[in-house]
């Protein structure tokens, strides 16, 4: 009985999807999935929102292969989806071989930039967010030293803490960043008992606040801050409610705008670089009823200054995947 | 039908069922058959064992004693035929409804727990309860009582794996008896056993007679048939050919009804014409893996045209001898080959470089060492010699034609039956088998034959055909070191006789000067007290 | 005395093994509300149906059939390799670093070069596991499946620290070389006026993958080695008894093992991606074992059992891209062919050989 029923609405969906229209957005997931709490997560968020706000629908794909990164591209392309969104750096050399092959179609790629006439490279000011979240840090540490924890050591992941750590002394000069990174294969993304480890071994060395740019290890992470008495913060989505009173704040990575801009915009998807910074919700710390308690007046204020100075160009945070070194380690 | 299945369930749950005819025998089997496959393993076999007797069943390998008495036993289900014991049918669907039925079982085999004490041993599986300490302790002095009834002294408190192999059996005997069984089935116990052991052994199974058990011995030596038999059941190919009264027959009898033609018990041959010295062992010794010296220092010689017989229990270090001999275990002292010394140690003391000196080696287990039995038999036919120039196409491929063609020649030569080359070793009879290994050795015409427990699980047809093959390699001016655990056996064969005993080797005797009596006592190590008694 | 005829249980078993699977994928297809009958159809449209499907197809069939070969070597000797993920990633390395560095003219230059590189270096990783169980007893299995997260460390450090492009954050290296490119099927077939798709990543590697399996069969069952290999892993008491030397034996099987886990470096590596990535083998190592298994450890087999698993892989992306079928269910159907041709093997074999004893006897009566 259920079964025929589940069938029944299952080939209705199916006659539904096959009947959508043929300009349909498209969005590929990378191989972490599009239920990884982060950031997929958030890409396939957007995609909801965007369905959900517009009736419209959309076509997506986990990825289980590498060699499958151009053989979706193209099948998408080739059925005539557009725009075609991808999650994640790693489509850059698929994408560069693909868009020259469907010059009519328009893509997304997100956290790269890929130089091709029909692809809009969405990047984040990534180190804009973190400096605020360093300031946070600051003012909420009694000492002068704070910490991070990476997962896998990339330079996207060292552009968070260098923009941490220069965020953080700019409040306290002579203050101190310990920074660890949890590996370098892409396991580093989901070890939260190693994450709880090295914020133990940081708590020790003397740090007040980590900041978790890591992926699900990052739950380890803010889970020990807690038990620890330590303080936290959180990344790419909204993490103060994971443990209330203990998340100083979260480093917000707004992908699913991205995704969810990209999808509004449609066929007539503006390509070229998009950089997503403070200036236009792209990234920012987030301040909710979980972490009123935490934030000090003056340290608003310093966040809002610093906030409206970077705004203006007169504070320019250095991207450390420009140069691959950072100043303020 | 029903009804029938009835009384058996009904003789099942209660074995000792007072209705059973007092003069029924303890066991009946009418019409069993067994089928595996296209192998028939027993046809239409009836037997009638009378309480109090001991019954023994003899039969080549793969008779079909075995499968019987697993029949029995119920590990297997017949196809056809029914049990009766005492007079009640029964069906014996597992080991407990034979256990119930009063059936003990000694396998071949112990099924002990090593490191479990004997008492542990005893009541595993017999619990009364959950809880251990009662058991034991009803068990205990149970145990002391079966001890002393039927002089099975055992230390209860000893863990197995310190008893010897003779009281290990005794443990597997009192098991079965704790059960409170009354037939006993003994599947050749005297395997494993020394001389002095198994007569003990068969003193403990004339007592248990004596209380009114009842033993069926499953054997393959006819000397045990003769000395404690009663009856004597004469299984071939399945089947079983006769059934006689011990007293009324002879070991020539038994063994033409086991293999179905005249056999020759006694090997044939002229007398020996030693040449030269061919092997000289000095001073050597052994020590294994686990730092126990095997080998305690012997010194041995082996001329040509003479057969060496090793004799000895096994595990006195004849194996770690044979081993180093040819060339997979390490030793010191020193051994010459035409009076040339070989190398114990370095590199050159391998399988294939002893080979290339001459020494063949007719291993003491075909199954683990001599053969691959998952290969064919051409391929076993040049296991040890592969690297040999005329088994060679090329530089990288092997002649695999030229193998199977010379593989076919030697079978015919040694009578290997079926004569084909692609079958598995694992195909064929222990006696083929044997007949390969043996083939692939001495065919390499070697100046020295190592052969370890030359029918160690051959029918009696191939035996003859062994030995034969053996003397013809002696008379053709070889020198042979045999090593084997059965007297009769070195007494037939060997030109001079020695025996090892804890690592050593304890006198050498001429065969026509000794006998099974004083070989058995120097097997045991007490022959040096008791000559030296006599001296004195 | 054979229960059952050779070709029954060369062909049948598997067969009916994969017919299971399916018949029990569909039930779980059917019970998340997909028609079973569309979704199989997708898969093998998908893997069969277009010269990119089966470009695609061919593609994974490739890594199959090298690391099943690999996992079958260590087998005869009765080692068993998990180690092949590993050692098919620094198989890649070597690969790499051959077409990293050195300015190929030609690919035909390029590919040999390669191939004693990939070859050098997954030998190179199965080596030390080989030399711990040969000379300290260290067990293979547990050595083995540490080296695989060794190696993957190893290969993100590097990557990292000395491959990577600087100031891009994905964990792969440079492009190779023009003269490093390996022809794909459509440049090999189009002289001969074939159409095949020029998309699909299926290459020139695909025929060494064959005349890998061509040298596998003449090794094992034609050499003194692959004689020797055999006899250790069917006795090792044996062995010894015959001179064999277990070290060496033990040493060699892995050390062909493993340079057969490396070459699968030109297909991923060299063939497809051009670059080194991260996690570049992806599990094809541990399918290995799997093609090893159903391929009964013969070449013929072990080729067959590959292609299966291409189809698996292709028709399961496919499956996930146009039925939206998660890809964990595709994983599910994946795992259930494994499990019904390798360790549920018996479950078909018994019922068989009876019903094979129960049609002879008929014959004979």
């Amino acid at each position: 009985m259920t079964l025929t029923k589940t069938l029944l609405g299952a080939v209705a969906a199916l006659a539904l999807t096959s009947g959508a229209a043929l300009a349909d957005p498209a969005i590929i997931f990378d191989l972490g999935g599009k239920f990884d709490k982060s950031f997929n997560e958030a890409a396939f968020n957007g995609a909801e929102r965007w369905a959900k706000e517009t009736g419209g629908t959309y076509r997506d794909v986990e990825l289980q292969s590498d060699a499958q990164r151009e053989q979706y591209l193209r099948n998408f392309a080739e059925k005539g989806f557009n725009p075609i969104v991808m999650a994640g750096f790693s489509f850059a050399t698929a994408l560069e071989t693909v868009a020259a092959d469907f010059p009519d179609t328009k893509f997304a790629i997100i956290d790269m930039v890929v130089d091709a006439p029909n692809v809009r490279s969405v990047v984040f000011n990534e180190q804009e967010g973190s400096y605020l979240a360093g300031i946070a840090a600051a003012y909420a540490a009694k000492g002068d030293t704070v910490s991070f924890v990476g997962g896998m050591d990339i330079p996207l992941i060292s552009k968070f803490a260098c923009g941490y750590a220069e965020g953080f002394k700019s409040v306290k000069p002579e203050g101190k960043v310990i920074v660890n990174m949890t590996g370098t294969t892409p396991a580093a993304w989901n070890d939260p008992v190693k994450g709880g480890e090295l914020t133990r071994a940081q708590k020790s060395a003397g740090s007040e606040v980590v900041f978790a740019a890591a992926g699900g290890t990052g739950l380890g992470v803010l889970q020990t801050a807690a038990d620890e008495g330590m303080l936290s913060i959180g990344v790419d989505s909204n993490q103060n409610y994971l443990q209330p009173g203990s998340v100083l704040t979260s480093m917000v990575k707004r992908v699913d705008n991205a995704v969810y801009d990209a999808f509004t915009q449609g066929e007539t998807l503006e390509t070229g670089i998009n950089v997503m910074g403070l200036s236009n919700d792209g990234v920012g710390v987030a301040m909710d009823e979980y972490n009123a308690a935490l934030i000090t007046p003056e340290m608003k204020a310093a966040i809002d200054d610093a906030t409206a100075k970077i705004i203006a160009g007169e504070i320019v945070v250095h991207d450390y995947m420009s140069d691959e070194s950072c100043p303020a380690f | 039908m029903s009804v029938q299945s009835e009384a058996g369930r009904q003789a099942t749950a209660a074995p000792t069922a007072s209705s059973a005819p007092i003069d029924a025998p303890a066991i009946e089997l009418r019409g069993i058959s067994k089928a595996f496959g296209p192998v028939q393993a027993n046809k239409d076999i009836s037997i009638t064992v009378k309480k109090g007797t001991v019954h023994g069943i003899i039969g080549e390998n793969g008779a079909g004693k075995s499968t019987l008495m697993s029949i029995l036993y119920g590990f297997y289900k017949a196809d056809a035929g029914t049990i009766h014991i005492k007079g009640q049918e029964v069906q014996i669907a597992d080991s407990q409804a034979a256990i119930s039925a009063g059936i003990g079982m000694v396998f071949q085999h112990f099924k002990l727990v090593e490191n479990f004490t004997v008492l542990e041993n005893v009541i595993l599986g017999a619990e009364d309860g959950g809880l251990l300490k009662p058991s034991l302790a009803k068990a205990r002095t149970l145990l002391k009582q079966l001890s002393d009834e039927y002089q099975l002294s055992v230390d209860p408190d000893a863990l197995i794996e310190d008893l010897s192999v003779g009281h290990q059996q005794r443990v597997e005997i009192l098991k079965a008896l704790y059960r409170q069984a009354d037939i006993l089935i003994l599947d050749e116990p005297t395997g494993v056993l020394t001389p002095a052991e198994a007569d003990h052994l068969f003193r403990i199974l004339e007592g248990l007679k004596e209380q009114g058990k009842t033993i069926i011995l499953i054997t393959h030596k006819l000397r045990e048939i003769m000395e404690i038999t009663d009856t004597v059941s004469v299984m071939r190919r399945g089947e079983m050919t006769a059934t006689v009264q011990t007293a009324d027959t002879t070991p020539e009898d038994l063994a033409e009804l086991m293999v179905g033609r005249k056999v020759l018990l006694h090997v044939e041959k002229k007398p020996a014409t030693p040449g030269a010295q061919i092997l000289e062992i000095e001073n050597l010794r052994v020590v294994d893996e686990q730092g126990v010296e095997r080998v305690k220092g012997i010194d041995l010689h082996v001329r040509a045209g003479e057969i060496l017989g090793i004799c000895g229990v096994a595990g006195n270090g004849q194996t770690e001898l044979l081993e180093v001999l040819g060339g997979y275990q390490t030793g010191t002292g020193t051994i010459r080959l035409n009076g040339q010394e070989i190398d114990l140690t370095g590199k050159n003391s391998d399988g294939q470089s002893r080979r290339a000196r001459g020494i063949s080696h007719v291993p003491e287990d075909r199954h683990d060492e001599g053969l691959i039995l998952n290969f064919q038999a051409w391929e076993n036919m040049v296991f040890g010699y592969h690297h040999a120039p005329e088994y060679q196409k090329n530089r990288f491929l092997m002649d695999n034609a030229a193998i199977k063609a010379m593989t076919q020649e030697s079978m015919t030569k040694f009578d290997v039956r079926p004569p084909n080359p692609k079958l598995e070793a694992k195909s064929f009879s222990g006696g083929n088998q044997q007949k390969i290994v043996l083939a692939r050795e001495i065919e390499r015409n070697p100046d020295l034959l190592l052969i370890g427990q030359p029918t160690r699980g051959v029918d009696i047809g191939a035996i003859e055909f062994i030995h034969q093959q053996i003397v013809h390699l002696r008379d053709a001016g070889k020198a042979i070191l045999l090593v084997s655990v059965e007297l009769d056996e070195i007494l037939s064969l060997s030109d001079r006789i020695a025996v090892m005993f804890d690592g050593k080797i304890m006198g050498e005797r001429l065969p026509s000067e000794t006998n099974e009596g004083e070989l058995g006592l120097m097997m045991a190590g007490i022959a040096e007290e008791k000559s030296r008694e006599a001296g004195q | 005395m054979t229960k059952m005829p050779k070709w029954a249980d060369a062909v049948l078993i598997p067969l009916i093994s994969i017919f299971l699977a399916f018949l029990l994928s569909g039930l779980v297809i059917m019970a998340i509300g997909k028609d079973p009958v569309v979704a199989i159809k997708t898969m093998v449209q998908g893997a069969f149906g277009s010269s990119n499907g089966i470009g695609y197809t061919l593609y994974y069939t490739t890594n199959f059939i090298f690391t099943g070969l690999s996992v079958a070597v260590a087998y005869h000797a009765r080692l068993f390799n998990i180690g092949s993920e590993g050692q098919a990633a620094l198989g890649g390395l070597g690969v790499a670093l051959v077409c990293l560095y050195v300015p190929w003219p030609h690919w035909a230059i390029a590919l040999p070069a390669a191939m004693i590189g990939g070859a050098l270096f997954g030998a190179a990783w199965a080596f030390i596991p080989a030399y711990l169980q040969a000379k300290r007893g260290s067990h293979i299995v547990i050595t083995t499946i540490m080296f695989n997260f060794i190696g993957s460390a190893l290969i993100g450090y590097i990557l990292l620290n000395y491959l990577k492009v600087p100031g891009s954050m994905s964990t792969e290296s440079t492009r190779f070389g023009a003269g490093a490119h390996l022809p794909t099927f459509h440049e090999m077939l189009a002289p001969l006026g074939i159409e095949f798709n020029k998309n699909a990543p299926v290459n020139v590697s695909f025929l060494i993958a064959l005349l890998a399996a061509v040298g596998f069969y003449f090794l094992i069952w034609r050499t003194r080695l692959g004689y020797e290999i055999r006899a250790y892993g069917q006795s090792e008491t044996a062995a010894k008894y015959a001179g064999i030397n277990p070290v060496r034996i033990v040493v060699i099987a892995m050390l062909i093992s493993g340079a057969l886990s490396g070459l699968m470096a030109i297909n991923n590596v060299m063939g497809e991606a051009e670059r080194l990535i991260d996690n570049a083998v992806e599990g094809a190592g541990f399918i290995g074992i799997a093609v090893a298994l159903m391929g009964r450890n013969h070449p013929i087999g072990i080729v067959l059992a590959a292609l299966l698993f291409g189809f698996l892989y292709q028709g399961g992306g496919e499956l996930s891209f146009w039925e939206s079928i998660p890809r964990e269910l595709v994983v599910v159907i994946q795992a259930l062919v494994i499990m019904f041709t390798g360790a549920l093997d018996n479950m078909v074999r018994a019922p068989l050989e009876k019903l094979f004893i129960a049609l002879n006897k008929k014959k004979e009566a």
